[in-house]
């Protein structure tokens, strides 16, 4: 059991989770993941790194209600418990001296902008963070990139707060004002990373894309992640989830991350019904679950 | 005690006639039961066990037993069984085997204990599968369970075991019951490995392995789930850092295979670990209590011929899809336990042999049919089969809007290539002693299907109990108390 020891909501909808996890909290890395699963009928679902404590033996998390599982998830308070998380999953960002590395996140992939930018930068890059998100009010960790970053620049695509259309945008203005750029790290949508793909390509700078495939067990054991890579298939929780993003096979990861969305707006429509009710949606704790945490110890 | 009272006759402890065929174990109607996810085989009574233990002719020397891999004393537990004692005969079991009620429903006794069956030689062998189930679930469900445990005294020696499938869990019992202090590091939120998430529900109910882990756990080993060894802990930091004595690793083969044929990243397309996974360990098939989704498929293709083909063609028979298995070679050399392939076929599986899939249709990111090549049976390859070789002009489509494919497993890398100096195979397998499971590194040790490859629950296990014993003399332990007469248990 991992119990939440605080709960904020950044900007005014993303939900920031801090959990007990101290096993964990000491292995992290930048660019990688973790997997919980609520209680017991809960599915399993990743989640990157947004921070970790080693000292508190916490880690952080920050995603956007959006579904069952983290409508669920958004409902919790500080006390209650996450029954498993495992991880860290997945390959850490690669990390070397590239020069100039701009950060591109796009929705709630900045939740990973954090510690990412950070490692780059301890690496000995010079970092830029665009964030880009639909509207002000999804914006996150502002302050705290602009502490960790060497510039923090914002996009919404409403114009509600920083330039008025895409952080992409942003990136393309850069690449032509002539700026050197090494290296691009994009992470959100993946429509948004296929088009980041496509417009460094022609200018050959080398792009990286933290994927995300729908995913179960994330420990290579069940292939639900399969990506395309350079026409090989890779398992996003295993290999992943970070790719060379001019060599993934994009419209093959949009096709597959849309396999379950009857059933995804099925279990949601039915959470927020029962969460209406009132009703107390979840067994009581189970009797025979005698689950020693690792990292809740 | 009592006699064998079977058919209602006066019965005589003296050898009547020996009835050539085994009393058939009661089952769900094969219609019925494809459409639920209960045990398909429901059990013995009493009176049919007994009748089935009088047809063992308790050979002195035991043919059967060296069939077994764990050499479970066979012909003793059927005595005391027919003699009307199942508690006494489970126990019996229990001295070289922790997971009766499992094994009694998941090995392939038919090649293995009740080959050599001498009654076997005229009629139908002894069921001895069925018997061990019995007597197993007659303690689970009479027995003495409750009874308290007598815990060792402790050893003071600690030993991680990583990975809480058949091989670890026996191997942690083993230990535990010599008194060393067992910790076992699983990387899903539940124990059991492939009894878990692998082997469905209707061959081995939930209760089966749940009540086999309690017992474990009441031996006083602790099981830490959600501990992926390699990235939560390395095996050199278990040993280094957090004090372990020794390890013993039964990660399993669980990276799935594909047939790396066109179109195997569509919607639609699974591993049977995915398939298995989502139904068994995550209870999709009960969603939206449970959250984890299965799309409602109606037809599927399965591709495979072992255990794990059948238990998908099985699932996805019972989650309501018309289902096609497809493998290259004839019936003959499909590798599924002859229950399975019966269940299978009764359940009105079509199966279309001799056929092999080429590609994988799709329309709108979709599986939309498979389309397969009609094979034929040449010389024998290197494995002394007779090779399958393609008939030309022979592809034809399947229609389908799901195919699953059951060919196999690989070795998952993260613990192999995490240790430091632990010696693979070729194949990235732990290189390991057959009859110790030692391993290039000191102190560390491997078994079940990390080292042989994919193969059976109950090699697994005796892996974990050869690795048991050798773990105890590593670290140094007692020899374990040995009830009864020494009898020389080697290493098949
Ligand atoms: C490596 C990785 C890191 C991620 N990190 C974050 C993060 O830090 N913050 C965040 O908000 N989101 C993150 N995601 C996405 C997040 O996992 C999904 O949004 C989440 O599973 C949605 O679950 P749901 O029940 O709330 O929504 P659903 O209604 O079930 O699904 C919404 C969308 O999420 C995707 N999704 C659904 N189930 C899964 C699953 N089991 N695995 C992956 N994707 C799924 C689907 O594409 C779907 O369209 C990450 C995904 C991956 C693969
Ligand atoms: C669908 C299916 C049906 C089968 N049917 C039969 C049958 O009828 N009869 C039979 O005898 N055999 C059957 N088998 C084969 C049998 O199940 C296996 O041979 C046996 O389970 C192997 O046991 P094991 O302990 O070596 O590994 P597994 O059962 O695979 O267990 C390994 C465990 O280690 C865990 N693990 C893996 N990596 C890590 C890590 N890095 N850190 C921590 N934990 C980790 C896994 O999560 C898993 O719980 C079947 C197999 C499958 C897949
Ligand atoms: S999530 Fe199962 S293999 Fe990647």
């Amino acid at each position: 059991m991992h119990k939440i020891v605080s709960r904020r909501v950044l900007g005014q909808r993303v939900v920031e989770l801090e959990v007990e996890a101290p096993a964990m909290s000491k292995k992290a890395q930048a660019g990688q993941f973790f997997i919980l699963r609520i209680d017991e009928t809960g599915e399993r679902i990743p989640l990157t790194f947004a921070g970790w404590d080693p000292e508190a033996g916490t880690i952080m998390m920050a995603f956007l209600p959006i579904g069952k599982t983290t409508n669920h998830l958004a409902s919790l308070k500080v006390g209650d418990s996450i029954r498993d998380i495992a991880g860290p999953m997945g390959e850490p960002t690669h990390l070397e001296k590239y020069g100039h590395v701009v950060f591109l996140g796009g929705g709630v992939g900045t939740a990973e902008a954090l510690p990412v930018a950070r490692a780059l930068r301890q690496a000995g890059n010079k970092v830029t963070v665009i964030q880009g998100a639909r509207n002000e009010d999804l914006l996150m960790y502002e302050d705290e990139l602009a502490a960790e970053s060497d510039q923090l620049l914002i996009a919404t695509d409403d114009g509600s707060k920083g330039y008025h259309g895409f952080g992409l945008d942003l990136l393309m203005k850069m690449i032509e004002d002539g700026e050197q750029i090494d290296m691009v790290h994009t992470i959100g949508p993946a429509i948004m990373m296929k088009m980041t793909a496509e417009k460094t390509r022609p200018h050959g700078i080398h792009t990286v894309a933290s994927l995300n495939p729908i995913m179960m067990d994330g420990t290579g054991m069940c292939g639900a992640c399969r990506v395309m890579v350079d026409g090989e298939t890779k398992f996003g929780c295993v290999d992943g989830p970070e790719f060379d993003a001019h060599k993934v096979d994009w419209d093959l990861l949009m096709i597959r991350q849309t396999t379950y969305k009857p059933e995804e707006e099925a279990s949601n429509e039915r959470f927020k019904k029962i969460q209406e009710k009132g009703c107390e949606c979840e067994p009581a704790s189970d009797p025979d679950s005698k689950v020693k945490e690792v990292a809740g110890n | 005690m009592s006699d064998v009272s079977n058919n209602g006759g006066a019965a005589k402890p003296k050898p009547s006639k020996l009835n050539p065929n085994v009393v058939p174990m009661p089952e769900q109607d094969a219609k019925v039961r494809a459409g639920n996810f209960d045990e398909v085989p429901t059990g013995y009574t009493m009176e049919m066990a007994q009748e089935e233990a009088s047809r063992c002719l308790q050979c002195k020397n035991e043919p059967c037993r060296p069939g077994c891999p764990v050499e479970v004393p066979i012909k003793d537990f059927i005595g005391l069984l027919r003699d009307g004692d199942p508690i006494a005969a489970a126990n019996k079991i229990k001295e070289t085997n922790n997971l009766p009620a499992i094994c009694g429903r998941v090995c392939p006794q038919e090649e293995q204990c009740q080959a050599p069956c001498v009654v076997g030689k005229k009629g139908d062998p002894v069921s001895i599968g069925a018997l061990e189930r019995f007597v197993a679930d007659y303690q689970r469900d009479h027995g003495d369970h409750d009874a308290a445990i007598e815990l060792p005294e402790s050893t003071g020696k600690k030993v991680a075991i990583i990975g809480a499938g058949p091989a670890g869990l026996t191997a942690a019992a083993d230990l535990a019951m010599i008194g060393h202090s067992v910790t076992v590091y699983e990387a899903l939120h539940a124990p059991g490995g492939v009894l878990a998430y692998g082997i469905p529900r209707f061959r081995l109910p939930q209760a089966v392995v749940d009540s086999e882990v309690e017992m474990i756990k009441k031996l006083g080993v602790n099981i830490e789930y959600n501990a992926v060894i390699g990235k939560l802990f390395t095996i050199d930091e278990l040993v280094d850092e957090l004090g372990f004595d020794a390890c013993f690793i039964g990660t399993g083969a669980g990276l799935p295979a594909f047939a790396n044929i066109p179109g195997e990243n569509l919607n639609g397309v699974y591993s049977a670990n995915e398939l298995l996974t989502r139904v068994n360990l995550m209870k999709a098939y009960q969603f939206p209590e449970f959250d984890t989704p299965i799309k409602p498929h109606n037809k599927v293709v399965v591709l495979g011929a072992g255990n794990t083909a059948m238990d998908c063609a099985r699932t996805s028979l019972r989650l309501g899809a018309e289902v096609t298995l497809v493998y290259r070679r004839s019936e003959a050399e499909m590798t599924a336990r002859i229950d399975e392939l019966h269940h299978a076929k009764e359940e009105g599986v079509d199966f279309q042999l001799l056929t092999n899939p080429v590609e994988v249709i799709g329309e709108d990111g979709w599986v939309k049919a498979v389309k397969v090549q009609k094979m034929e049976l040449g010389e024998p390859d290197d494995s002394g089969r007779r090779r399958p070789v393609p008939i030309p002009d022979s592809e034809y489509e399947i229609e389908a809007d799901a195919f699953v494919v059951a060919i196999g497993t690989s070795v998952n890398p993260l613990v192999p290539n995490s240790t430091k100096n632990l010696d693979l195979n070729k194949w990235g397998y732990i290189l390991a002693d057959p009859s110790t499971g030692a391993t290039s590194k000191p102190g560390v040790y491997a078994g079940g299907d990390i080292v042989t490859g994919a193969a059976t629950v109950i090699t697994a296990m005796g892996a974990g109990k050869d690795a048991a014993v050798a773990i105890n003399r590593y670290l140094g332990g007692p020899e374990p108390e040995v009830a009864e007469p020494e009898e020389e248990v080697g290493t098949a």
